[in-house]
């Protein structure tokens, strides 16, 4: 039952039939969501294994930051494949969308505008109005795919089965097949390893945002009080709080830990014609590229879970008649729906393509399949109605630590790809067994 | 109510009830309704009425056309053809969202709910409560959903529960106060005591009377000629899209509206 937790106010049900009884358990007096300690657990399962198996090397400052911005790309497009999901269709075109969105962005800023509008290469605009082209691209590709799957009735599947070929090599048209780089310096920001915070804006980052936690969670306890509703202890609220806390400020704590290279550093000292100063050192901090994440992670968040939108889709998942009778416009939801994910997969497009310095016709092959597994892995049901941002984010993070994990170690290439299959559908099988044993459907 | 009492003071009401002669307004006025599904015509020229304060029971076998014709009323088919009457003004229903404004509730046989999400935000779907932000305020939506379920059903307690954790009953207390809640005038129910056991039937029926009580006007739909006898002032039997006729229930026997739905015509009328 928990994996309705996006449902607002089905929060941990397990909780609510011990209320009654006189001895609650530890767990259920935190009131967590069961499906999140498991995938949690999981995830800390695949870095202490990987951990031991590279003697040291898998939970280094580097691999961590590396992990983060290589997670970037596909966990921002499984955001938007849960309401895809949610909703009962499916996308698979996300990759191919990805390729035209990138080749949109890459051609605006090296070869349109410039040839257009005459601005010359390395202008402030540049990136800014190539990422807008990008995004009014993707939303507009999206909005066009879900008018067909919810106006014309062309199931989901056919529709962006079709649009894997046809994007694809639409961008391939756009670029004629060329590689097309190196991209705009501030372009290449978003890309992870060429813009991030630094130490001391990581840190007030951090602060802010474990600042932000605290005061949601205490209104919201405030707001349940207010209502007469049930609230946990205090110090269950305190341990709940204080676990946030630490994670926020231990992950700002990683990535600060790991130093620019020394040589980097006096290049760029170099570069402004200063002499580095002897002893100077210099941290990454949070890449730009995972700021977007989580600010893409808030605002899908926030949709699900607060805005009829939200409701709308869940509603619609869970079954459509019900919502149609209700009032609801699903036909011009389905087209809201491919629409944001199309706007995603641009962002994404921003992140994969800067990340990679230049736009090439192969960007974002077979994403569709690592997308569609992280939001399955982190608990969207195909049958529908049920799914969460969180989840899919960290099936995302789950399956981009074996895939990088194995490489370490030094798996063989397509024993790689075998395990990556295998966990995809055992974690589909544990999340059955589990939801029956629960009492969901 | 004082309208129904017209009706059945008026003398000339021999048989079925001639609302022209009472002289009070008919709250939904269908006429001459018609709607065809590739060729089949599964209402062909049906005219009712509905009256303030009155239960009008919908009867006929199973794709007789009741239910579709209901449902051109709440907005989820649109009829080909006919002209539907709200408080004696043209109405025009093209989606249950139109139904909606005119204070149109619909509990439908197969309940309508989105089994993913709590009771909450069942009755609130498409309606939802929103703070100044715009955002859904589900506080206040489970506070306003406790209120109305204290009424309705005051065992009621699983409400941050997905509502495929409860039973029938409960499922269909969500349904009604979905209904209720919004201050519905004409209240349309689908066979609303197909899945529920015999306490829970009997609360349906007690509500039933208490909206009626309020003055609402309700379509019913069931199989069940004794409940209908029960519940409804007058009932109205289809067969094959057609209306066979609307009868008191006080003039006719449970015989009679059994042949009426079996044999298309009112023995008494008719006599063989």
């Amino acid at each position: 039952m928990s994996n309705t937790d996006s449902v607002p106010n089905a929060a941990p049900p397990e909780g609510r039939p011990a209320d009654k009884a006189p001895a609650r358990s530890f767990l259920n007096q935190l009131e967590l969501d069961l499906r999140l300690l498991g995938m949690v657990g999981a995830f800390i399962a695949v870095c202490v294994v990987f951990n031991l198996l590279t003697d040291g090397r898998f939970l280094t400052p580097r691999n961590i930051f590396n992990l983060s911005i290589q997670t970037v790309s596909v966990a921002i497009m499984a955001t938007g494949m849960v309401f895809i999901i949610v909703t009962r269709h499916i996308d698979l075109s996300v990759g191919a969308l990805l390729a035209t969105a990138s080749a949109v962005m890459a051609m605006m800023q090296t070869r349109w505008l410039p040839d257009t509008l005459g601005l010359p290469l390395g202008h402030a605009a540049l990136p800014w109005l190539a990422i807008l082209a990008g995004l009014v691209t993707g939303a507009v590709i999206g909005a066009f795919q879900g008018w067909l799957v919810g106006y014309l009735t062309i199931p989901a599947f056919i529709v962006t089965l079709g649009g894997l070929l046809i994007w694809r090599n639409v961008g391939w048209y756009i670029t004629s097949g060329q590689t097309i780089g190196p991209l705009d310096e501030t372009f290449q920001a978003f890309g992870g390893i060429n813009g991030t915070l630094g130490a001391q804006w990581s840190w007030i980052f951090g602060l802010v945002a474990a600042g932000i936690a605290v005061l949601a969670l205490v209104s919201a306890r405030r707001n349940k009080i207010g209502h007469g509703f049930p609230v946990k202890p205090v110090w269950a609220e305190a341990v709940v709080i204080g676990i946030i806390v630490a994670a926020i400020l231990g992950f700002v704590a990683v990535l600060n830990a790991y130093e620019i290279p020394s040589r980097v550093l006096a290049r760029d000292f170099a570069a402004r014609g200063a002499e580095m100063p002897e002893g100077y050192s210099a941290a990454y901090g949070i890449p730009y590229s995972v700021l977007l994440l989580i600010a893409v992670a808030v605002v899908m968040t926030v949709i699900a879970r607060k805005t009829r939108l939200g409701r709308y889709i869940f509603a619609t998942g869970g079954n459509p008649d019900a919502a149609e009778l209700s009032g609801i416009n699903t036909r011009l939801l389905t087209v809201k729906v491919f629409s944001i994910m199309g706007i995603l997969v641009a962002i994404s497009a921003v992140v994969a393509s800067a990340r990679l310095t230049n736009h090439s016709n192969d960007i974002g092959t077979l994403d569709e399949l690592r997308v569609i597994a992280a939001a399955v892995i982190g608990g969207t049901a195909l049958s529908g109605g049920i799914g969460t941002i969180y989840g899919a984010i960290l099936g995302a993070l789950i399956m981009q630590s074996l895939q990088s994990g194995m490489a370490m170690v030094g798996v063989d290439a397509p024993l790689q790809n075998i395990v990556v299959g295998t966990v995809l559908v055992a974690a589909v099988l544990i999340d059955i067994i589990y939801r029956r044993r629960v009492g969901g459907k | 109510m004082t309208m129904t009492e017209t009706a059945k003071a008026d003398p000339r009401a021999s048989g079925t009830v001639d609302p022209r002669a009472s002289g009070a307004k008919p709250l939904v006025e269908l006429k001459d309704i018609r709607i065809a599904f590739g060729g089949v015509q599964a209402v062909d020229g049906v005219s009712l009425d509905l009256y303030p304060g009155e239960v009008v029971g919908l009867l006929g076998h199973n794709g007789a056309g009741k239910s579709t014709l209901i449902k051109i009323l709440s907005g989820a088919y649109k009829a080909d053809s006919g002209e539907i009457r709200i408080n004696g003004e043209k109405a025009t229903i093209n989606s249950p969202r139109d139904a909606r404004r005119y204070n149109i509730e619909t509990i439908y046989q197969t309940l309508a709910l989105a089994d993913n999400l709590d009771a909450a935000s069942n009755l609130f779907l498409g309606r939802e409560i929103t703070t100044r932000a715009g955002f859904v305020d589900d506080a206040r939506q489970e506070a306003e959903t406790r209120k109305i379920m204290a009424r309705l059903n005051p065992n009621f307690r699983k409400l941050s529960e997905p509502v495929s954790a409860l039973s029938g009953g409960q499922r269909q207390s969500v349904a009604i106060a979905r209904a209720v809640y919004f201050n519905a005038r004409i209240l349309i129910m689908d066979e609303p005591t197909a899945a529920l056991g015999v306490h829970e039937t009997a609360m349906v029926a007690d509500l039933i009377k208490e909206l009626k009580a309020q003055g609402l006007g309700i379509f019913l739909i069931s199989h069940d000629t004794r409940e209908m006898m029960d519940l409804c002032d007058r009932v109205s039997v289809m067969k094959n899209g057609q209306l066979v006729g609307t009868e008191r229930v006080e003039d006719v026997t449970e015989d009679d509206i059994l042949s009426m739905i079996i044999m298309g015509k009112n023995p008494k009328r008719e006599p063989a």
